[in-house]
């Protein structure tokens, strides 16, 4: 197996008192598609938010490529090759897709040229919109826009929240193409997903994620065929 | 792509050939006409207001930081000038009440000292005094914004807005109090500071050869106003925007909120602070209770009537509003007979109240303002887009 990329140990977070994640322990390998799945309120999100430094952990330590995030500020862990889609798209809506685009690209100072040409021939639509502003988009689009935002800063590891929210099945599908693509350009992806079904059947390794822990992990493919999990998340019954 | 940026280019090109037309039309104006018609306290007055709402608009509009500190501000920026300006001679004279001035450093009085204190000698002293102080008194406001804005800056929208309100009040009260008073003046007022007029070119013999108190403030604003756009415009600009649309997302694209909410608050105040100093030099005297809350909320006013978010419009706005509350609206406060009977109503106040139901009628009918959050040069491009397709 490749080398490891991320490795996330014994995390712990809370809100408020309330431990949302409860010592978790995860690795991400190098050029993988990894994905955690579960219910709402198993964790999920809060763990991409704590790895992207967006919500400070308790405890437990996030290593990428051997360097501590826990304690980095957020543009910092995006300076260092990690970047997060957050969770319903969450574009600048009254700025133009070219200039959304460009703030993925904040932090960096060399030439964008190329990396506008990578994103637009991924997204040709995005070339045809590139002076209206992202809120007129559809929510396919958003998510398109989402996607390249978070590819214009180089990210080595790119997480998604939940980029299938929202979206009508055959957009969902042209989503899980792309999220092939950018891994077999060698980027790694952590994706979190509701829609299990198309989440295990892309992803290399899976987590279930239950109540704040770990329950299960295995690959993608072999999960799918399990009897629990079809039934807890696939909406399958024994009957 | 090409086509785009050409009409995005005439619009501008149309947009800068009306400033210019204003401008020279002012000039000539100024130099043909009465020089004390009320036209130009409304172009110098809403010089300095459009600065000011541009600067709120900074942070409202661009940034989504809802501030309402701006008469603090620019109280900081407009005693920082008049401090800065007094000439040393009649320093003590004004400060008569506290038995004198304890701060003797006059801006003219070096400059004057360098380059001599009589014709044109004194006159460029004069415009380095001035420059330099209107510089300083931003400046003040800007450090002042990054002490308060460390506590302050944590909080969001309203609770920010309640904040630096109260700040702005304490700032006033701070600013009357007569233990300051031999640097303030206290509660009384400063003056004999150089104003609009001063720039006015005068002969030999006193005469005045080229009147330019109205387009210098416009120029001063109008220069701010410019570094303005090209902030809004740049990097940190569209940072800013980001920011306003979705501050979690801006963070997770790697952008400090704290280090460019800090910024943006910072470069607001500093022109709030020069809109200060300019107001100074437009009202000719300095009190602490002219910038109440009451200033804010007008400044505020003309950014909604404008558009949060379009430079443009709070300029426009704030001539309009000038316009209307100083000039135009005028006559509503006096006494006004038809046929020999005196109308019911016309009396003093009465402007203040039309007033308000012309604002209210705006806010209705107008719910983004007069330009939403557009340019006037985008009003151009699209007229321009209408006519192709015709």
């Amino acid at each position: 197996m490749s080398e490891t990329i991320l490795e996330i140990n014994d995390l712990r977070v809370s809100y408020g008192g309330i431990e949302a994640v409860k010592g978790i322990t995860l690795d991400v390998h190098k050029g993988k598609i990894v994905t955690l799945i579960g219910s709402n309120g198993a964790g999920k999100s809060t763990t991409l938010k704590a790895v992207a430094g967006l919500v400070k952990p308790q405890s437990g330590s996030i290593k990428f490529k051997g360097q501590e995030l826990i304690g980095l500020s957020p543009d910092k862990i995006v300076k260092s090759g990690v970047v997060l889609v957050p969770e319903g798209r969450r574009v600048f809506p009254n700025l133009t897709v070219k200039e959304n685009l460009k703030m993925g690209a904040y932090l960096r100072k060399d030439d964008l040229t190329e990396d506008f040409e990578y994103v637009y021939s991924l997204f040709p639509r995005l070339k045809e919109r590139e002076w209206q502003l992202a809120g007129t988009l559809s929510g396919g689009e958003q998510q398109m826009l989402a996607v390249g935002r978070a590819l214009m800063s180089k990210p080595e590891l790119i997480m998604m929240d939940e980029p299938s929210l929202g979206l009508a099945p055959i957009v969902v599908k042209d989503i899980f193409k792309i999220i092939r693509t950018i891994n077999e350009a060698g980027i790694t992806v952590l994706l979190i997903e509701q829609n299990a079904f198309m989440a295990l059947q892309n992803a290399d390794w899976a987590y279930v994620l239950e109540t704040g822990t770990i329950k299960t992990q295995r690959e993608g493919l072999e999960l799918l065929d399990d009897e629990t999990i079809q039934e807890a998340y696939l909406g399958k019954t024994r009957e | 792509m090409l086509n785009e940026k050409k009409k995005l280019n005439k619009g501008s090109l149309i947009t800068l050939i009306i400033i210019l037309v204003f401008l020279i039309a002012t000039i000539v104006l100024e130099n043909t006409i009465n020089p004390n018609s009320l036209l130009f306290t409304v172009i110098r007055k809403a010089a300095v207001y459009s600065l000011v709402a541009v600067s709120m608009n900074l942070l409202n509009g661009f940034t989504g930081l809802f501030s309402l500190g701006q008469a603090g501000f620019m109280l900081l920026g407009a005693y920082t000038y008049a401090i800065l300006t007094i000439p040393n001679d009649v320093r003590d004279i004004i400060y008569y009440l506290f038995q004198g001035s304890s701060f003797h450093v006059s801006t003219v009085g070096f400059f004057e000292g360098i380059l001599g204190d009589t014709g044109v000698a004194a006159f460029i002293s004069m415009i380095l005094g001035v420059i330099i102080a209107i510089v300083a008194g931003g400046l003040v406001a800007a450090l002042v914004a990054y002490l308060i804005g460390l506590p302050v800056l944590r909080l969001k929208s309203d609770y920010l807005a309640i904040a630096t309100l109260g700040f702005a009040e304490i700032l006033r009260a701070i600013f009357q109090w007569d233990k300051l008073g031999k640097i303030t003046n206290g509660a009384n007022a400063l003056r004999g500071y150089p104003t609009f007029s001063d720039f006015n070119i005068k002969a030999e013999n006193g005469a005045t050869v080229l009147r330019l108190s109205s387009f210098i403030p416009l120029l001063f604003a109008g220069i701010c106003i410019l570094v303005i756009v090209l902030l809004i415009n740049s990097s940190y600009g569209r940072a800013f925007k980001a920011i306003r649309d979705d501050e979690v997302a801006a963070e997770a694209m790697g952008i400090n909120l704290a280090k460019h909410k800090m910024m943006s608050f910072c470069i607001s105040s500093f022109f709030a602070g020069v809109g200060g100093a300019l107001f100074a030099m437009f009202a000719s005297t300095v009190q602490a209770k002219t910038f109440t809350s009451a200033m804010t909320y007008e400044i505020f006013l003309i950014v909604v009537i404008g558009g949060i978010g379009s430079i443009s419009g709070s300029c426009i706005a704030s001539f309009l509003y000038i316009a209307c509350s100083e000039w135009w609206l005028r006559f509503l406060d006096n006494t006004q007979y038809i046929n020999g009977t005196q109308l019911p109503l016309f009396r003093n106040g009465f402007r203040m109240v039309v007033f308000s139901v012309v604002i209210m009628v705006i806010v209705l009918f107008f719910r983004d303002g007069l330009f939403g959050d557009k340019e006037l040069p985008d009003l151009f491009k699209k007229r321009r887009v209408k006519k192709d397709g015709e």
